[in-house]
């Protein structure tokens, strides 16, 4: 089952106590195809966050409708969000601090059990998702407690996994990791994403990760979106990149300094490692 | 939770922010003492003239006020209804066993009433137009002389302000492992009194946890600064006393003279 997404003219406000910010999402029209790895960038502020959280019915629109697959959100009371938060499984900014029960096995289980699967399946669930995020089926019977904040990130990841979502939205995973226990989790999005062809949606500030993993890129200011396009395209412009604040990936850094030292152009813009590295090789610097 | 007003602080820059946190604080509780002491209309109407005053000086839209009473309404209606029919004297309207509704009764209720949401009104100006930290300061201040009974006045004061300082993290953390929790499919405020129990500690347990780390690495983080318990402070932020506050608390010795006036010759 492959589920799109579609965003109709919504806007969102929030209200906390005696404060209200205006629409922090802003007549947002948007669709996300079935099965694509979708990156969301944007200055801090610019409500990626409230995007996903919008996606997840945590947050329901002032004006508009989303709608996940056959199933749909708008302003109305009494509406069934269960339907949505079984389909979205959503990863939180640093998902480690919501991890509460006494074993790492009863904490992945928590998902499926509330979705109304027995415990003896959601055993088994835990089991085999435990091992998917990359960690060994002995840390089941462990405290979560005791891990550490690479291990518990996974067990949080493996607790979302665990309710079998058809849409995976995610917000900043890599955050706070080291360089390699990142790339392993973000390798791993990548292999659900196109094994399953779960949807993925990934807010994040490296555009790095952007150019390595994602299909599309969202881009997003003052509650707007202001790009929505695959990858080479989003690239194929760097002052428009620029204008928005945005990072370059090194490679691409590389390849335009290189370019502007030496004056030869490069064929194509080298998003990853090994393309800037085919191109070298193809125009003879190597 | 999110709807409770009171110990929220508004930004803003009116004659009432401006002031001194001592002077707010001690004006905010002689008011109170006052508010007891009122006894007729005349007193109760000084009294609603002064704050109505206060609350427009703030600057802070009116209904934001009113909205801080709501979650009291309840408390303040008990109230009212148990003057209203358990107090007798005066003309008797209707009476049935203990039950009473009289001239009197129906004075103290409306009395009980006025008291409750002045206080209210007026507790909800300190907090929102007064820093936290501004407060602690303030209170320390107030305290320092009981030092001389061997308090540990400083360290009370430094407890309080820490305890003020992460009220917003807390709630802003509780809000977001409830969502989080909602996301994996917890419905909270659904089911039996016993299966909403069993919501919370989902919620809770991270949050004791998450504290704890926190308090942890804070304790850390002030010892490697140098923060020795037993020492002698400074402080950051200095009191600048103004022609305002001196102004403010002769308003309000005025206030009392006239509601103990108007006591004694009514
Ligand atoms: N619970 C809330 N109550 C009130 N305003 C909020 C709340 N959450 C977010 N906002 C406001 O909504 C806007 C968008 O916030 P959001 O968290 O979606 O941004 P973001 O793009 O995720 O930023 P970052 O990169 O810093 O995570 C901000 O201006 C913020 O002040
Ligand atoms: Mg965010």
């Amino acid at each position: 089952m492959v589920t799109d997404i579609k965003f109709i003219n919504v806007s969102v406000d929030y209200r906390t106590g005696p404060l209200h910010s205006k629409n922090v999402l802003d007549n947002i029209s948007l669709h996300i195809k079935p099965g694509t790895f979708t990156a969301v960038v944007g200055h801090t502020g610019a409500g990626k966050s409230s995007l996903l959280k919008t996606m997840n019915g945590l947050v329901i629109p002032k004006k508009g409708m989303v709608k996940i697959g056959d199933y749909s959100i708008s302003n109305q009371p009494n509406q069934s969000l269960k339907n949505i938060r079984k389909r979205v499984g959503m990863v939180f900014q640093f998902p480690e601090s919501q991890i509460f029960a006494e074993t790492v096995e009863k904490d992945i289980c928590f998902g499926p059990l509330n979705f109304g699967i027995s415990p003896r399946e959601a055993k088994e669930i835990a089991r085999r998702v435990i091992k998917n995020v990359g960690l060994e089926p002995s840390c089941l019977h462990k405290s979560p407690f005791s891990l550490s904040g690479g291990e518990k990130r996974r067990v949080a990841i493996a607790g979302i996994l665990a309710m079998n979502p058809e849409v995976l939205v995610l917000d900043e995973p890599g955050a706070g990791l080291d360089p390699a226990g990142k790339k392993e989790i973000l390798s791993l999005l990548e292999k659900w994403n196109k094994k399953y062809r779960m949807t993925t949606i990934m807010v994040t500030h490296e555009m790095d990760d952007v150019a390595r993993y994602a299909d599309d890129v969202i881009v997003m200011e003052k509650g707007k979106i202001v790009f929505h396009g695959d990858v080479t395209s989003f690239f194929s412009d760097v002052e428009r990149i620029k204008s928005w604040k945005l990072d370059l990936p090194e490679t691409l850094k590389f390849q335009l300094e290189l370019e502007q030292q030496t004056g030869i152009r490069l064929p194509e813009k080298c998003l990853t490692p090994e393309k800037l590295a085919n191109a070298l090789i193809e125009v003879g610097l190597v | 939770m999110n709807k409770l007003l009171l110990g929220r602080y508004i930004p803003g820059d009116s004659v009432v922010h401006r002031l001194d946190s001592r002077t707010k604080l001690i004006s905010a509780v002689c008011f109170i003492v006052i508010i007891f002491l009122a006894n007729h209309w005349q007193s109760f109407l000084l009294l609603w003239t002064f704050t109505f005053l206060t609350l427009y000086l703030t600057g802070i839209p009116l209904n934001i006020y009113i909205r801080g009473v709501k979650p009291f309404i309840w408390l303040i209606l008990f109230a009212v209804l148990m003057q209203i029919l358990f107090t007798g004297g005066g003309e008797i309207f209707f009476q049935w066993g203990p039950v009473t509704i009289s001239e009197l009764g129906m004075i103290n209720g409306l009395n009980a009433f006025f008291r409750f949401t002045l206080i209210i009104f007026i507790s909800t100006v300190v907090t929102l137009t007064t820093k936290p930290v501004e407060l602690t300061d303030a209170i320390y201040f107030l305290v320092k002389p009981l030092k001389v009974f061997r308090l540990p006045v400083e360290e009370i004061s430094i407890m309080l302000t820490i305890a003020l300082r992460f009220i917003p993290n807390l709630f802003e953390e509780t809000r977001k492992i409830i969502d989080a929790q909602k996301a994996r499919g917890t419905e909270f405020g659904k089911g039996s009194v016993f299966q909403q129990m069993k919501t919370l500690v989902p919620v809770f347990l991270p949050l004791f946890v998450n504290s704890l780390n926190r308090a942890e690495d804070l304790a850390n983080a002030m010892e490697a600064r140098g923060f020795r318990p037993d020492m002698k402070r400074s402080s950051f932020r200095q009191f600048h006393w103004k022609w305002q506050d001196s102004f403010t608390i002769g308003i309000l010795v005025l206030l009392t003279a006239s509601i103990i006036l108007i006591g004694l010759y009514e």
